[in-house]
């Protein structure tokens, strides 16, 4: 099973951990990311490019398919404005056994990252700014090119 | 005819997020199409004036800046993306 979604609505991790446990792995893993307050950040606002976006986080559910034995893959994004706290984005994957579960979910994250196209703004107060990216990403990315 | 996106702060300086355009032949890759939208000046000029700021895709798929643009349908231009 690949489930990948891209959506203005809250994500409910308790469905679609309950989706990841029915696959028939014996392991799930999980990664959720949090919208931070980042020194004052009252809202961050995703904007994405649609259809393109579904397409990137499929071909990173089908390479991770690829690379691991996995009973299942979800990819979720969240898009639109959203309030520190609120969760932004969920990969969870399941396997056999731990390893292929817990890798997969890490590849998953860190190539999201640096290959779909999304893009952050934060409000502060009155002032609005676009994201700029990490070094740090581009190599927690790399790590998994071979 | 090439349909042409523009995302994030390149979308806001351009001040429209789509258009069509008939690029000259001699235009032949995303460097030279980024040249050709900045020489209009105003917000095309202060969104493309710096291509290493800038990423692109021909129909949905990044491409770097020197791939030919002869046979897209879509192309789109945006800063480094910063998701998840």
């Amino acid at each position: 099973m690949i489930r990948v979604l891209v959506s203005e609505a809250a994500i409910d991790v308790a469905t679609e951990l309950d989706a990841l446990e029915c696959a028939g792995g014996g392991a799930v893993a999980t990664f959720t990311g949090l919208v931070r307050d980042d020194s004052g950040v009252k809202e961050l606002f995703l904007e994405h490019y649609p259809d393109a976006t579904e397409k990137a986080l499929g071909d990173l559910a089908a390479e991770a398919a690829q690379r691991w034995s996995l009973a299942a893959t979800t990819v979720i994004h969240r898009v639109g404005a959203m309030a520190p706290g609120e969760r932004i984005v969920f990969v969870g994957t399941a396997a056999a056994h731990r390893a292929a579960a817990l890798e997969a979910c890490a590849f998953l994250i860190d190539r999201l990252k640096t290959d779909a196209p999304f893009w952050k703004r934060e409000t502060r107060g009155q002032d609005a700014r676009w994201v700029g990216e990490r070094d740090s990403d581009h190599h927690a990315a790399d790590r998994w090119k071979q | 005819m090439v349909d042409l996106l523009y995302f994030a702060w390149v979308r806001e300086s351009i001040g429209i997020g789509h258009e069509c355009a008939t690029p000259p032949a001699e235009v032949a890759d995303v460097a030279g199409l980024i040249d050709w939208l900045a020489a209009r000046g105003g917000g095309y000029a202060e969104a493309l004036g710096d291509k290493t700021r800038l990423r692109a895709a021909i129909d949905q798929l990044f491409v770097p800046l020197d791939a030919p643009i002869a046979e897209a349908r879509e192309i789109a231009l945006f800063p480094p993306v910063t998701g998840g």
